[in-house]
This record gives structure tokens, sequence and C-alpha cells, in this order.
């Protein structure tokens, strides 16, 4: 009974990372529209590029955090498995 | 068939946990020294080992200056426009202490080049320097704003908003250590599958993903923790 309730909540622990790593999206979503906003500006000021470029890479990291959670999330699960009793 | 044996054919040396070195007890308690501390160290050695020479180098300086003595004038200078665009006239007390973390983590970061598990991968290294600007934030928060500001900032909305605000307060250091501890691990775990995984093919190309994910990602994360630190300390800094 318990290797197979170990081996079932080690199936789970893995689906439930798959999903957690879904947060992925947003983030991908996210920058790109930061960049094609960017790309914008740069083509209305071509004098400003290095000001949008250095703003852009800031708020693309600030705006990545989320996606990473969801890693964190999925690294917990795989690695340090707090489920298996 | 194949696939299935390329990608488990190294499965055991897939690598990127921190590993103990030796342990002691301590109060009844056992204590790990890790590989952590000992990249710490290391990362600490070299700044140390540069702090040294520049400082020999600056007090022989030399009208025309030396390629020792440019380098060491052209970080302080690089630091201090940095720290000055963004703090403006609070910036001279805070010159040393942003200087200090930025080169201790952009170093920390890019160890991971040298063959070192970056020390910013581990969660005790980035929640102390979460710590530290957390406490520097709040110490100026009280120094500047006084008791009274500090609760009229508590109760902004309505009094009953106070446990939001407080929520707010704490999430700050937890949102920035997460935020640079996960980007350097995650850099670090594709490194170390690749290494692991694919150990006969990888042979030239891991030297773009290094400059991705430790001199790109690691030079980027260490501005958005210092720009970031900077942005609420002036905050809280600031009084109308």
């Amino acid at each position: 009974m318990g290797e197979f309730n170990t081996n079932f909540i080690l199936g789970c622990s893995a689906i439930g990372a798959g999903l957690a790593v879904i947060a992925g999206i947003g983030p991908g979503v996210g920058q790109g529209i930061a960049a094609g906003h960017a790309a914008a500006a740069v083509g209305r000021n071509p004098g400003a590029k290095s000001d949008v470029t250095s703003t852009m890479l800031l708020g693309q990291a600030v705006a990545e955090t989320t996606g990473l959670y969801g890693l964190l999330i999925a690294m917990l699960l795989l690695f340090v498995k707090p489920l298996v009793p | 068939m194949g696939q299935g044996v390329l990608l488990t054919a190294g499965a055991a040396d897939i690598d990127f946990m921190v590993h103990g070195v030796f342990s002691y007890e301590l109060f009844g308690q056992t204590v790990w020294i890790t590989t952590t501390h000992v990249c710490v160290l290391i990362v600490m050695l070299v700044i140390i080992g540069f702090c040294i020479a520049a400082n020999r180098a600056v007090k022989h300086a030399s009208d025309v200056p030396g390629t020792f003595q440019n380098i060491a004038e052209m970080v302080v200078e690089m630091l201090d426009n940095m720290i000055g665009g963004v703090m403006g006239r609070f910036s001279p007390k805070f010159r040393n202490y942003i200087g200090t973390i930025f080169i201790f983590i952009l170093l920390s970061n890019i160890s991971g080049l040298f063959g070192l598990r970056p020390p910013t991968a581990d969660y005790g290294v980035t929640l102390a320097l979460g710590l530290m600007t957390f406490t520097l934030i709040h110490f100026n928060k009280f120094k500047h704003k006084k008791v009274k500001g500090v609760v009229a900032e508590l109760c902004d909305p309505w009094p009953f908003w106070a446990p939001i605000n407080i929520i707010g307060w704490v999430a700050v250091p937890i949102s920035l250590s997460l935020r640079l501890f996960a980007n350097v691990l995650s850099g670090t775990v594709m490194l170390a599958l690749v290494y692991g995984l694919l150990a006969k093919f990888a042979i030239v190309w891991p030297a773009a993903l290094h400059v991705y994910f430790d001199l790109f990602s690691g030079a980027i994360q260490t501005y958005v923790f210092c720009m970031l630190t900077m942005t609420y300390i002036a905050d809280a800094c600031t009084t109308e």
C-alpha cells in the first residue's frame, strides 16, 4: 500500500509540475507586448533607442517574475517532494 | 527507444543541488557548511583582492592613469552615475551599500561561468539580501517620516486596510529575493540538464547558453535588484 501511494503521489506531483509551468504563457505574452511597444517607440524616435531598450529590459525582467514563480513550484514538486509522506 | 536511451543515459549525472561539505555540532544542532558557503567565500576573496589592488593603484595614482587605475575609476564612476540618476539627493548616503551589493550580485551571477555553483542560486543568500533591503526601507521610513507618517501610510485609504498594507510591505523582500533566486536557479538547472543529459554532444555550443544565462540574465537581474532597492529606499526617504 505504501509503495503504491508514494508512486501515485509522485506521478501526481509530476503532473502538477507540468501544470505549474503553464504559468510561462503570461510572461511570454507580456514580454512580447513590451518588446512590440518598444519597437514602435524606437520607430517613432530612433534617437531614444538606448533609453527605450534599457527601460524595456527592466520591465521585462520584472514581468518575468510570475513565470518564475510557476517554475519554482514545479521545481519544489519535482525535487523537494513536499507531498510524499 | 534511441531517444529514451539518449535522455536517460546521463540521468545520474544531473547535478544542480547544494551539497554539504562538512557538518559540525552547534548548541545541539547539526550545522552544514555547504558549497554555497565555499562559493560565497571565493567570490568575496576575488572582490577583496580587487579592492586591495584598486586601493594600491589609487594611492599611487598618476596623472596619466594606467590600465588598472582606469578600470577601477570607470567602475566607481559608472556605479555613482547609476545611483545618482535614480536616487537624486539621497544618493551620497546609499552609494556604498548599493555599489557593494551590485558588485557582489554581479560576480555571484557570473561565477557560474567559472564552474562554481552561483551563490545566488541558493535561497539563503538572496533572502539575506532581500531582508537587508527590507530593513533599510523601514529604517529610513521611520527616520524620515517619523512614526506619525508611517501610521498614516499604514492606514492609507481606510484604517481597516492596514493588514493588506502590511502584507504588501512583507511581499517586497520576498518577491525581490525570489525573483533573483529563480532566475539564477533556472539558468543553473538548464545548464546542468544540458551537461548531464547531452554530455556527449555538449562540445562548444553550450558557450552560447552560458552567455545568455550567466552573463546577460545575470547582469539584467543584478540591475533589476539594485534598481528596485534604490526605488524603494528613495520612496521611503521622500516626505511630501
